[in-house]
């Protein structure tokens, strides 16, 4: 039975949008005065409003997460909304019909690079997972994008470039990009397919509609406020830790114990952070305060990842698909993968 | 008339489960709601990404959250 499905995409843009173009730079301007109003109105809060001394533990920490809160929701507003509408053009749809009939090697860079672009809700995990499978594209490649998607999320990239500069970011990005291809390739060689739930299901294609640029706009208006709302507790908590560590933790602790000197920081903390799992942007903050504690940055990054990479509500999910054994491969490849690079960064920043 | 949500149970699941819930609150005659969270029944419908909708077993959205506004549309243009 042949079954049509209509669903939505972007269409593109009309000739000459001035209006656009104003509208854009409005918002820009917006964005850079907020943003230069931060810190003051942070300092003045906690100063003068609330009458706390500078460099007390509590001043600090109330200070950094007035700070840190405001700043972060002005970023997030700002990322998410941009990178939703830029995103409405890739649909799994597409990736899917982009990915099938790629090579292995090819199709693993593929499926990185668009694993970062695409949304990923763990609970797509698996439909999208047996939709990419059944369609023919091998299982490596798939895990290309499985591993990208969640990993790599691009809202933690900008925010990583607003907080540490464009280095840390570009590592971040190239590390959870040789990841997956590199792991995608490595699961690829293993010929695991036998651990995979087959349907034996053929998926129809899609009708894809156009959608004015107006809906688009709103949509993703819409998308970014459900997520602000999803997100924002996440973020409020990765802040509160943040502050927690900015103003009570002794700078000596950190340093002394996950600082460059200490060879066993990397696969200690990426094993501390296997069992924990942050949303990524709520994890930015504590990687800024445990950084400025004296964590070295490559173990910070290792620590992110690996907490941001490695979900349990994912790997539940995905169980109902995936038999143990892959799973476990899968979760070990990534362990290693995040520790080596954690030892690399550290050498190289 | 019946609707299906299709989901593994993420937050956005529930809330799409929420809006139909709202959705179809007071339509005569009454609309059922369905949940499917199997991954096997879910497949049946050939959906690349949850939360998806369907209306009597055709497809009507995936991978997003409709408003229970888009889902009575859904309803009453069929």
């Amino acid at each position: 039975m042949k079954q049509e499905t209509t669903l939505h995409v972007a269409e593109t843009l009309p000739a000459r949008p001035w209006g656009l173009y104003g509208l854009v730079a409005a918002g820009i301007a917006a964005f850079v005065l907020v943003y230069r109003a931060l810190q003051p109105v942070a300092d003045w809060l906690t100063y003068d409003l609330m009458r706390l001394t500078p460099k007390t533990h509590l001043g600090d920490a109330a200070n950094f997460f007035l700070y840190d809160t405001a700043k972060i929701f002005l970023l997030l507003t700002t990322i998410i909304y941009a990178v939703t509408l830029l995103r409405q053009s890739f649909s799994p749809q597409r990736v899917r019909r982009a990915l099938s009939g790629r090579r292995e090697g090819v199709g693993n860079v593929m499926a990185a690079a668009l694993g970062v672009v695409t949304p990923f809700c763990s609970c797509s995990a698996c439909p999208l997972f047996i939709g990419f499978v059944e369609s023919g594209i091998p299982l490596g490649v798939t895990f290309s994008f499985l591993i990208s998607s969640p990993l790599v999320n691009e809202i933690a990239l900008v925010m990583l470039y607003a907080m540490f500069g464009i280095k840390v970011a570009a590592l971040y990005l190239g590390a959870g990009m040789a990841t997956a291809v590199i792991g995608g390739l490595a699961i690829g060689r293993m010929h695991l397919e036998n651990q995979v739930e087959r349907f034996g299901i053929a998926l129809e294609d899609i009708v894809e509609e156009a959608l004015p640029f107006r809906q688009r706009s709103c949509e993703a208006w819409d998308h970014t406020k459900e997520l602000l709302r999803k997100v924002g507790p996440w973020v409020v908590v990765g802040i509160g830790v943040g502050a927690a560590i900015h103003g009570y933790v002794p700078v000596d602790l950190v340093a002394r114990w996950a600082g460059k000197q200490n060879p066993w920081a990397v696969p200690v903390a990426v094993l501390i952070a296997l069992p924990l799992y942050s949303n990524a942007a709520g994890m930015v903050p504590i990687a800024q305060a445990l950084y400025a504690k004296g964590m070295a940055m490559g173990t910070v990054l290792a620590f992110f990842m690996a907490v941001v990479g490695l979900s349990t509500p994912e790997f539940v999910i995905l169980k109902q698909v995936i038999k143990p054994k892959l799973l476990v491969i899968f979760a070990g490849i990534l362990t290693v993968s995040f520790i080596a690079f954690g030892y690399l960064f550290n050498a190289v920043l | 008339m019946r609707v299906q949500i299709l989901g593994a149970g993420c937050a956005k699941c529930k809330q799409l489960l929420a809006n139909a819930e709202q959705a179809v609150a007071g339509l005569d005659p009454p609309v059922e709601i369905e949940k499917v969270e199997g991954i096997r029944e879910i497949m049946k419908f050939r959906v690349l990404a949850t939360p998806a909708l369907a209306v009597d077993g055709v497809v009507k959205a995936a991978g997003r959250v409709l408003n229970h506004d888009e889902i009575r549309r859904l309803l009453q243009n069929g």
